[in-house]
């Protein structure tokens, strides 16, 4: 696995912080977290400087105080590394990365939907992918919610104008 | 004179519901906005709430052509994190039945191709060749698409010789008639006239926008998981990845058929490896706690699935992040300077599947009259659109 400790050791001398907590669990598959003050700078490196252009999508978990997130980034040869990230669940506020991967809107448009994240510098667009008579202050993939606490006749089309 | 003209989410160029808004400039269109969500069942949430056996069935049912996808996605992470050791002949059968599956879909993809270029005589045939290939699956697992075949540690059906060997005659027929589509998609005008120059998407673009398989193989982005990250079999077998350079439909449509080509070449050398011993191992009802990532070439691309664990018999999370979700992105942007007529085969060209992506269904017990449902077609594109349907004579029934 000299390809993977290559990216651990050129990670963790870039970013110190991220020795601590800093996995290899197998072939191709590196897991590393960061606090969210330094994730743009630990994210943007990995895409800009080490070549992780492809971005196959952002996973949001519920945590209890906290929502984390784990941004999935790979290389054409197949190494996927995982960058995690956690941000308080009162104020979830992430910033888009957009500005390096357009195409991760409709990622970003799930995390606003499903867990409540508040993701700045996303453009404008429509909901995804709930509708748009789903409470905006209900978020199904957070653990305390449960489908009794939707309003009869929300998010569905029947619902009358 | 700048139009926008709404496409979906009822409409007949589209064979599911997602919504278009086409900006046109005279004919050309400069600008599209998709919308999507209109398939949400709530498959992640739902996963969550059952045990991680439910779950196969219930991932199985993420999309009807993709079906074995999703579940041996699924229970590779599951596995993974269990750190259950497949049977070599369970992995062998796996990677059969996905391999089928892809021949399935991409014939079905190019008879879909063939449809919304008015070219049905290739859609007549596709279809035709394709039933052999569903037939084929039934005879194996007993169903045409969602065939059952993955269990945590492996697989539910083993295959007896009498099957190996039909599954090789079967090749045989298929690889016969594939030829004849290489040969009409390298001659036929009609094909490469309608199909070269449409859906141009640059390779920088692909990569930027996230295209995956073979939308972003024929953007000459040489990425195949099956290659690049390899799962079940495909470390012992070899094959060729189809890439060219054509940047448009008409190099989506050469990726495909070359794919079915290697599709049948990796099925025969399986077959032939067949090793012997049992098809699944025992796999524990609770599932220690952990997290794994899986990654899957389905045939629309790259699936990717995260499962974490929580030391019981349900998962903490399941996340599904299906090809077309990806792939879609590149759409508006390869529809940019094109016709207006071009808008179905660019759509088709990235083999959509709307239920993968949105993962959720709307099932309301009540029952639309015919006057309500006009009405609330009405009042949907006045406020959506802006646009009056109202003055539309209405159509005597």
């Amino acid at each position: 696995m000299a390809n993977e400790q290559q990216i651990q050791t050129e990670l963790v001398q870039k970013f110190p912080f991220l020795a601590e907590k800093f996995v290899i669990k197998r072939e191709r598959r590196i897991f590393c977290e960061t606090a969210y003050d330094r994730f743009l700078e630990v994210f943007g490196y990995a895409v800009d400087k080490m070549d992780f252009r492809i971005f196959s999508t952002v996973t949001g978990l519920d945590e209890g105080e906290n929502l984390s997130f784990l941004y999935h980034l790979s290389r054409l040869d197949g190494t996927l590394l995982n960058i995690k990230t956690s941000v308080s669940k009162t104020n979830p506020v992430l910033k888009t990365v957009t500005g390096w991967f357009p195409g991760s809107a409709l990622y970003e448009r799930e995390l606003v939907d499903m867990f409540g994240a508040k993701v700045e510098g996303l453009p404008d667009g429509f909901r995804y992918p709930l509708p748009d008579s789903f409470p905006k202050d209900q978020h199904p993939l957070r653990k305390d919610w449960k489908p009794e606490m939707l309003p009869e006749g929300a998010g569905s089309i029947m619902e009358e104008k | 004179m700048k139009v926008m003209v709404p496409i979906g989410p009822q409409h007949p160029a589209l064979k599911e519901p997602e919504s278009f808004k086409v900006m046109l400039n005279g004919e050309k269109i400069f600008e599209v906005d998709v919308r999507l969500g209109y398939n949400h069942r709530g498959i992640e949430k739902a996963c969550e709430q059952r045990s991680y056996i439910q779950d196969i069935y219930l991932i199985e049912r993420i999309c009807g052509i993709c079906s074995h996808s999703h579940t041996t996605n699924f229970v590779q992470a599951v596995e993974e994190i269990a750190g259950i050791q497949v049977p070599k002949r369970g992995l062998y059968i796996r990677t059969i039945v996905a391999e089928l599956e892809r021949i399935h879909s991409h014939l079905l993809w190019l008879g879909v191709a063939g449809h919304e270029i008015g070219f049905d005589t290739l859609l007549m045939y596709t279809w035709r060749d394709r039933e052999v290939v569903m037939d084929l699956l039934a005879a194996l697992s007993g169903n045409r698409v969602n065939y059952g075949m993955n269990t945590i540690g492996g697989t539910r059906r083993d295959f007896t010789p009498e099957q190996l060997q039909e599954i090789l005659r079967t090749m045989d027929v298929l690889e016969d008639r594939t030829k004849y589509y290489i040969e009409i998609a390298s001659v036929e005008p009609t094909l490469i006239q309608r199909l070269s120059g449409v859906g141009f998407l640059s390779k920088e673009d692909a990569m930027r926008l996230g295209a995956v398989g073979p939308t972003g193989r024929a953007s000459g982005v040489n990425y195949d998981i099956r290659r690049d990250d390899p799962y079940a079999a495909y470390s012992d077998v070899q094959f060729k990845v189809m890439v060219n350079e054509h940047c448009d439909v008409y190099g989506r449509t050469l990726v495909r058929v070359g794919e079915l080509m290697e599709s049948y070449s990796i099925i025969r050398q399986l077959v032939k490896q067949m090793p012997d011993g049992p098809v699944a191992a025992k796999a524990p009802r609770r599932i220690p706690v952990g997290e794994a990532i899986s990654r899957y070439e389905a045939p629309r691309g790259e699936d990717l699935h995260y499962v974490k664990g929580n030391g019981t018999d349900k998962p903490e999370r399941v996340k599904v992040r299906a090809p077309t979700l990806a792939n879609l992105q590149s759409v508006a942007k390869s529809l940019e300077n094109n016709n207006l007529a071009d808008v179905p085969i660019t759509i088709a060209a990235i083999d959509p599947c709307f239920s993968c992506t949105d993962r959720m269904i709307q099932v309301d017990d009540a029952v639309f009259t015919w006057e309500r449902l006009r009405a609330y077609g009405i009042d949907w594109y006045k406020a959506q659109r802006g646009i009056d349907f109202r003055e539309v004579k209405k159509l005597p029934w």
